[in-house]
């Protein structure tokens, strides 16, 4: 059977058969961090919070540097003032600037939130990981640990062991709080660890001789990072709520020092008679939870690699 | 079915007594009842201390003291021993505690029930819409209102919700109960005088509880609705000439208020954070302030009793949850 | 005189310039770009493509069931009535009524909590008012002509007691409850075993059968293609480029993409001497699309003006057969090597095969 004759499809002579990826003309080069940097700033909400998040803590930590009037009574100050240039949040009945007690309560607050958040991301991700890791036995053991631990709701056990031990300095508080704050995390990185380690590069480490400990802090935390990150936020947040509750109740921060909680208790009457002593700490609690939520909404869409492309 | 219960049932029992038994340590460990005879001035006799020891079972080693508060065994006096129904020894006074406990169980649970309620109520419906307005106004206003809910401290919210109450019942006339659970001649009331006495003063609190306890399930109900939404089987129900509201009521639905059944053990412990709080502000006489009361006194037998209490509903409402999963979802089955 | 809304007409479905962009963060991505095709009664055409070719957004477009933030332009008519635009009202006594559609993924086309006489049920309950015991009959009856076993049991299991297989078929009962017109199906065995594959395939035909519905099969495999298509439009980056009649479109491709779809496809009758020809690089991005022809950076052949200009579909050969390439006549005849480097093979392997191959012959020829 003779050949058919091949047409001319107009491949000139030398023409290579290699086009151009078509990938190379329609997409930038971008790296992971970038990328998760500009995902972050589409939603411009996380950004606004995050632009007042910062304010804040200058207003908390820098601003008694700056401002004239502290937290503590003073026989100049004159009583029950409402907002007005000298003291823009008004004055208590017993002779204190608002503005320098918001002020050192916001920083008490933070303080505790921050403290918190560091505890239990230690202690709550070293959990979460080595049960994760692990599996089987360990797992088990630990992860029924931090069942029995959340039977009882956090607030209560705070409160008893805060009530008991009479602990009112911020740090003793922070301590409490974040000694029973870890287990979301410890859950939330148990679950992505349990996933990461199915990875081959947990492989490839151990056959490069990595003991389990190298695994677990050089690999496998590193990867869950953006989770943490994201579950640190919530517990600042639940942190800052349960330090306020507390401080409320008379069991947490409490005279000579401050805290929002602490202001808001004392105005609890004054709600209509004197709103400054009362709505000014509520607004200040309120406004470090929201922002804080809503940064840690718009990390975890930006670490997040599964991102719809939807448009509103 | 039944086999199932008392599998979880075997599983969760030793859960909650481990539960109580690190509480019962750290309560022990915390705090010393005795601190204020101790310091006293003029000093106490060396005697009463210790008789109040004895009186306390302060003289005993902890774990001892534990065994004795949880079974009651090898204790001559009678008055110790959860497995018994024996709550110990109170360091107020002449309390009972389990008569204490009694009374005000009722109403912490009516408080805690409806706050539930209303707040899983409120949660699915702004779930709902949310998802289905999706990125709409609508959406944003709520997503919005949901966060601030979130943010807004429980205690503050009380407060203020309470004193708009007292304005409003000075200046426009109305008549909310703005203080404890029930009026002051309630036990002459009967049937429906009663019935809407009750009712009245759980208005202000459980309305306190519903916008702060909302917002996390909202949250929930919307992922899961909008995962509903744009699954393959709603695509299918459409495709099949349904109307759009038939669909959504009868596929989108049904299938998406399955998982936020889960959280209901997690609303149960909530609302029983929040009713410590709002007991305080609205000053009801209930387990919270029951419990704020005791740990002001370092009770230690009375906390522990709360602890039980709230480990138990916490618990139930959990095994409670799983059943009714198990039998909206046909995926699951517990044989 | 009252116009009968449902004309029986010889051409059910036509489809003109039908266009669908989607608004997204990145930009607005163009799915389908202006595609035009006609479904005629009890014909079966194929619609071919890679993922992203845009072949299932248009038939999505056709049932109005993409989601609302698509913009859809052009026309989609059912024996001459505009299906673009209607209500969800008018809609609804539509789709599951004249037109039917069947999904990629049987896994979760079904809903979980119903069972699935309770799901066929309700496919005639939607357009029929019988009583629910009919409907449940019914629903019996149609398990029974996709092949299920045990019709009256299984009506009464949950989908995920069923194989994958099952599912699809439970799928194409729904789709053939109230007898449709058109019956489209997206990708009905992608997501199934090939042994399974052949069933589903088969029941499809079968329901056609019975029905005495067109069809339309939206697919990435021209094996499946193959045998039951009459006619084919083949798909890319969101426009038609190539349809005609299946014969034809098979041994006389005119456009290159056709021919590296056909030189990329394995076969098992192939010799030694027939090499794959894949095609090299990715589809192009629908946010960023290349000017002119949409496969001009992967196409062997490119001139100037492909990147200018876009080729229109090109009248080529006979009988319809149209294809979107400035050069379709240099293209008659050609064979996919012609154009696209075929894949190397390990010299020393196939000269031992070779040997081997000697051997065997000879050793057959010894024992004739």
């Amino acid at each position: 059977m003779t050949e058919l004759e091949r047409p001319d499809v107009g491949l000139e002579a030398g023409q290579t058969l290699a086009p151009r990826s078509a990938e190379a003309i329609t997409t930038e080069e971008r790296t992971q961090l970038q990328m998760i940097v500009k995902r972050f700033l589409r939603h411009k909400v996380a950004v606004a919070s995050l632009v007042m998040f910062v304010l804040i803590v200058l207003f908390a930590f820098a601003g008694p540097l700056v401002w004239k009037y502290d937290h503590t009574i003073n026989r100049q100050i004159p009583s029950d003032q409402p907002p007005s240039w000298d003291h823009p949040f008004g004055t208590t009945r017993a002779g204190q600037d608002v503005m320098g007690q918001v002020m050192r309560g916001t920083q008490q607050t933070l303080k505790v939130g921050f403290l918190v958040a560091l505890l239990a991301t230690g202690i709550g991700a070293t959990w979460g990981a080595i049960a994760g890791f692990y599996r089987g036995r360990v797992d088990a053991i630990m992860m029924r640990i931090v069942d029995v631990i959340i039977v009882i709701p956090i607030l209560v056990v705070v409160l008893v062991l805060a009530g008991f031990t009479r602990g009112t300095t911020w740090f003793s508080v922070a301590l409490i709080i974040g000694l029973f704050g870890w287990t979301s995390t410890a859950r939330v990185v148990r679950g992505m660890v349990l996933s990461l380690r199915e990875q081959e590069f947990v492989e490839a480490s151990r056959a490069m001789g990595a003991g389990d400990g190298r695994i677990i802090f050089r690999h496998l935390l590193p990867n869950t990072a953006g989770v943490i990150i994201v579950d640190a936020t919530l517990v600042i947040a639940s942190a800052i709520l349960v330090e306020a509750a507390l401080s409320f109740l008379g069991f947490g921060i409490q005279i000579p020092d401050t805290s929002l909680g602490l202001l808001i208790q004392n105005a609890q009457t004054a709600v209509f008679t004197r709103p400054w002593l009362f709505y000014i700490p509520g607004f200040f609690v309120i406004l470090i939870v929201l922002t804080i939520n809503f940064i840690g909404d718009g990390l975890r869409d930006a670490l997040d690699p599964r991102q719809q492309m939807v448009r509103r | 079915m039944l086999v199932y219960v008392l599998r979880r049932l075997v599983v969760t029992i030793p859960v909650l007594i481990a539960a109580t038994f690190f509480t019962f340590v750290l309560v022990d460990v915390s705090g010393d009842p005795l601190q204020e005879l101790r310091f006293a001035v003029p000093p106490v006799p060396e005697e009463t201390i210790q008789a109040r020891a004895e009186q306390l079972y302060l003289d005993r080693p902890t774990i001892e003291r534990y065994w004795l508060w949880l079974t009651g065994v090898g204790n001559t006096r009678g008055d110790i021993g959860i497995l018994q129904g024996k709550w110990g020894p109170s360091t107020q006074g002449a309390m009972d505690i389990g008569q204490e406990i009694s009374e005000r169980f009722i109403i912490t649970l009516r408080l805690v029930g409806a706050a539930t309620l209303f707040a899983l109520g409120l949660a699915v419906v702004t779930g709902v819409i949310s998802a289905v307005k999706q990125y709409s106004i609508t959406d944003n206003v709520l997503t919005f209102f949901g966060f601030l809910g979130l943010a807004m401290p429980t205690f503050w919210l009380a407060a203020l919700i309470k004193e708009a109450g007292i304005w409003a019942n000075q200046n426009l006339g109305t008549n909310f109960a703005t203080i404890g659970a029930t009026s002051p001649l309630y036990y002459r009331m009967e049937g429906w005088e009663a019935f809407m006495d009750v009712v009245l003063h759980l208005v202000l609190p459980t309305l306190t509880l519903m916008l702060t306890g909302y917002a996390a399930i909202s949250r929930y109900q919307r992922a899961s609705m909008l995962e509903v939404l744009n699954s393959d089987y709603i695509r299918l129900a459409r495709a099949k000439g349904l109307r759009n509201r038939v669909v959504m009521r009868r596929h989108a639905l049904r299938t998406a208020l399955i998982p936020v059944v889960t959280l209901a053990a997690l609303t149960v412990s909530a609302a029983l954070t929040g009713a410590v709080i709002t007991e305080t502000v609205f000053r009801w006489r209930g387990l919270g302030t029951f419990l704020t009361q005791s740990i002001a006194e370092y009770d230690a037998f009375a906390v522990m009793a709360f602890l039980v209490i709230s480990g138990v509903l916490v618990v139930g409402a959990n095994l409670v949850a799983d059943l009714l999963y198990g039998v909206l979802d046909p995926r699951i089955r517990y044989d | 005189m009252v116009t009968d809304p449902w004309p029986d007409t010889d051409v059910l479905l036509t489809v003109e310039d039908l266009t669908v962009e989607f608004p997204t963060d990145d930009g607005v991505v163009q799915a389908v770009r202006g595609v035009s095709y006609e479904l005629r009664r009890g014909e079966v055409l194929g619609i071919v493509g890679e993922s992203g070719s845009g072949k299932s957004v248009s038939s999505l477009a056709v049932m109005g069931l993409l989601p609302k933030t698509a913009r859809i332009s052009g026309s989609a008519k059912l024996q001459g009535r505009e299906l673009l635009g209607l209500s969800d009202a008018e809609l609804s006594k539509v789709r599951g009524n004249k037109i039917a559609m069947i999904f990629q993924d049987p896994l979760t086309s079904l809903s979980p909590v119903y069972t699935i006489g309770y799901q066929l049920a309700e496919a005639v309950l939607a357009h029929r008012d019988v009583p629910k015991e009919k409907a449940w009959d019914r629903a019996v009856e149609l398990l029974d002509i996709v092949g299920i076993p045990n019709p009256e049991q299984r009506a009464n299991s949950y989908p995920h007691e069923l194989s994958g297989g099952m599912r699809q078929r439970v799928v194409i009962a729904i789709a053939m409850a109230n007898d449709p017109d058109v019956i489209i199906a997206d990708e009905p065995t992608t997501a199934l075993d090939v042994t399974v594959q052949a069933q589903v395939m088969e029941a499809l035909n079968n329901a056609r059968q019975e029905t005495g519905a067109a069809m339309v099969l939206i697919t990435h495999d021209l094996g499946v293609v193959a045998g039951t298509v009459d006619r084919i439009c083949v798909m890319y980056a969101g426009k038609l480029v190539e349809t005609g009649d299946v014969d034809q479109v098979f041994y006389g491709p005119r456009m290159p993409y056709t021919l590296g779809l056909l030189g990329s496809l394995p076969r098992l009758d192939a010799t030694r001497s027939h090499r794959l020809t894949p095609i090299v690089g990715t589809p192009p991005s629908l946010v960023n699309l290349p000017s002119g022809c949409p496969f001009s950076p992967r196409c062997p052949i490119v001139q100037p003006i492909c990147i200018q200009e876009e080729p229109e579909l090109f009248s080529v050969g006979v009988d319809g057969q149209l294809a979107a390439c400035h050069f379709h006549e240099r293209l008659i005849g050609a064979q996919p090597v012609d154009l696209f480097p075929p894949t190397t093979i390990d010299e020393e392997l196939a000269a031992s095969y070779e040997e081997a191959g000697a051997h065997d012959d000879a050793a057959h020829e010894e024992t004739t």
